[in-house]
């Protein structure tokens, strides 16, 4: 009867993901090579897009994957490789005020923390929860969020006139 | 026990993985050493005026296995100031790319790896990831050409993924579905104007969207004339120029087994995919399919397969290659507007009828 409510696989699975994605993280921060750094950085980003599966949410999972490791990623890697990416360790990648990063990652943990926690508390996810279609959400973003999808389509529009405007020497 | 009922008893949960892992490797094998052989060193040499190999088996036929045996021997050499760990990484990523890519493709009605809810997308996510095998791989060589040809390689792979993707919306528009098996059987099941008897291929309805989408798959192979990565007069071998040996012939087999996948989906998305037309067999629905075309059904997907990349290949044998430049201009300012253009008229086909 205990064991029913539990989904062990699940829990099993969001362990190993976890522990990869949290020493992908650490690395990315302490690794001594920029290129290192932004691999590392996709190994947590992968990890994100299988919790996501775990969640039984595939659309979401396969944008992750298209987005930031197809195109967000490649255009990282493409930006340091072209300035500055040296093969071996580097000594100036760390700044002296680097401690202060510590605080602001503490802070967004306890945020993001207290706004889980007030916005499930102890609500549980129905271990046979039906999936979320791929046409459901195009439903609901079509639908009673078209206007923050409006407002989000012009705010990138605005971006790459931006970066256009920047970019042009003329 | 004959095959059908081989193929709907309950096997064990090994037997089945076992079977998935030997299908995945045989379809994205098969169609790679067919395509290397038939095109890559027959079909050439036929246009060059040559004969090819000969030597190693009736008519050279056992010319790859030479090969893999060559590539498979060789030392294992990297560059002194390569960054050996990510250098030997590459050559994977863009392999299990490939390996990633072929486990949404149906070959008939029960014979596939997974019946994907949203395969399309899938498929061109996954294909993605191998731009970062081919970067690190072009980094990681320590070498200036080697790095040059990965830049160049994700440039051009970025700027073509997007005409790319906007192709297939134009599919997934009239079929209604990303499923690669529903739009296998909308094409089959269809009818144009009340005539069913060819079912409603794509290619007839989308055809910008499938010159759209075969330029791109063109590009995103690196095949000739987008072949600016790899290329021989200006950047010795691009991102490959250090690797040698069993890391070449991964990236080898990566190149040419990409170029069998893309060309299934190509077939499936335009062409029909596995499946004739479901008219011609009294056939409705996907359940009322005889189960004889589980084997009918793979040969059919590979003959068209065959002949989309024999015009994959006919091209690559046939013209020089791009500029950068015009490469970059032919993508951004021809290839999206057209497809975009595409997207806009058969949505407004679409509700109109």
């Amino acid at each position: 009867m205990f064991a029913s409510e539990v989904l062990v696989a699940q829990n099993i699975g969001f362990a190993i993901l976890a522990t990869i994605m949290v020493i992908g993280a650490l690395r990315v921060v302490t690794t001594s090579n920029v290129v290192h750094a932004a691999l590392w950085l996709v190994v947590v980003l992968a990890g994100a897009a299988a919790q996501y599966i775990l969640l039984a949410a595939e659309f979401v999972a396969i944008t992750q994957v298209l987005v930031y490791i197809g195109a967000v990623m490649v255009l990282f890697l493409f930006g340091t490789m072209l300035t500055r990416a040296r093969i071996g360790a580097e000594s100036d990648l760390n700044n002296k005020n680097w401690f202060f990063g510590i605080p602001v990652a503490l802070a967004l943990f306890v945020a993001m923390a207290i706004a889980l926690d007030s916005g499930f508390g102890s609500q549980k996810m129905p271990a046979d929860a039906a999936v979320a279609t791929t046409q459901e959400i195009s439903d609901q973003i079509f639908g009673p969020y078209l206007l923050p999808f409006w407002a989000l389509s012009f705010v990138l529009l605005a971006a790459v006139v931006g970066a256009i405007v920047l970019a042009r020497r003329d | 026990m004959n095959l059908a009922a081989l193929l709907s008893a309950d096997l064990p949960y090994w037997v089945q993985s076992l079977l998935r892992v030997v299908g995945g490797l045989v379809a994205v094998l098969l169609p790679a050493g067919t395509i290397v052989y038939l095109f890559l060193f027959k079909m050439m040499s036929f246009m060059q005026s040559r004969l090819g190999p000969m030597e190693a088996g009736p008519q050279g036929s056992m010319q790859l296995f030479a090969e893999v045996g060559k590539w498979l021997q060789k030392e294992d050499i990297y560059p002194a100031r390569a960054d050996k760990f990510i250098f030997k990484l590459a050559p994977l990523i863009v392999l299990a790319s490939t390996f990633l890519l072929v486990v949404v493709v149906p070959f008939g009605p029960d014979a596939l790896f997974t019946d994907f809810e949203t395969g399309v997308f899938y498929a061109l996510a996954v294909s993605s990831v191998s731009v970062l095998g081919i970067l690190i791989a072009g980094w990681s060589s320590a070498n200036k050409y080697s790095l040059l040809g990965g830049l160049r390689a994700a440039g051009q792979l970025i700027a073509y993924e997007l005409p790319m993707v906007l192709a297939v919306v134009g599919v997934v528009i009239q079929a209604g579905t990303m499923n690669l098996q529903q739009i296998v059987v909308a094409q089959n099941g269809g009818s144009m104007f009340g005539f069913s008897s060819l079912g409603n291929p794509y290619v007839i309805t989308q055809f910008v969207g499938f010159i759209v989408f075969m330029i791109a798959v063109q590009a995103e192979l690196t095949q000739t004339p987008f072949d600016m990565p790899i290329a021989e007069s200006e950047l010795v071998s691009g991102y490959m120029t250090e690797y040698s040996g069993f890391r070449f012939l991964i990236f080898f087999i990566g190149e040419f087994a990409t170029a069998g996948v893309f060309s299934m989906i190509a077939s499936i998305l335009f062409l029909g995919g596995w499946a004739v037309p479901f008219s011609w067999f009294g056939w409705t629905t996907i359940d009322s399919i005889d189960n004889w075309m589980n084997i009918v059904g793979p040969l059919i997907l590979f003959t068209k397969m065959i002949v989309i990349v024999f015009f994959i290949m006919w091209i690559r044998f046939s013209y020089p290659r791009f500029r950068e430049d015009q490469l970059q201009k032919f993508a951004w300012k021809v290839l999206i507007p057209v497809s975009l253009a595409n997207i806009m008229v058969t949505a407004i086909l679409k509700v109109a009828f």
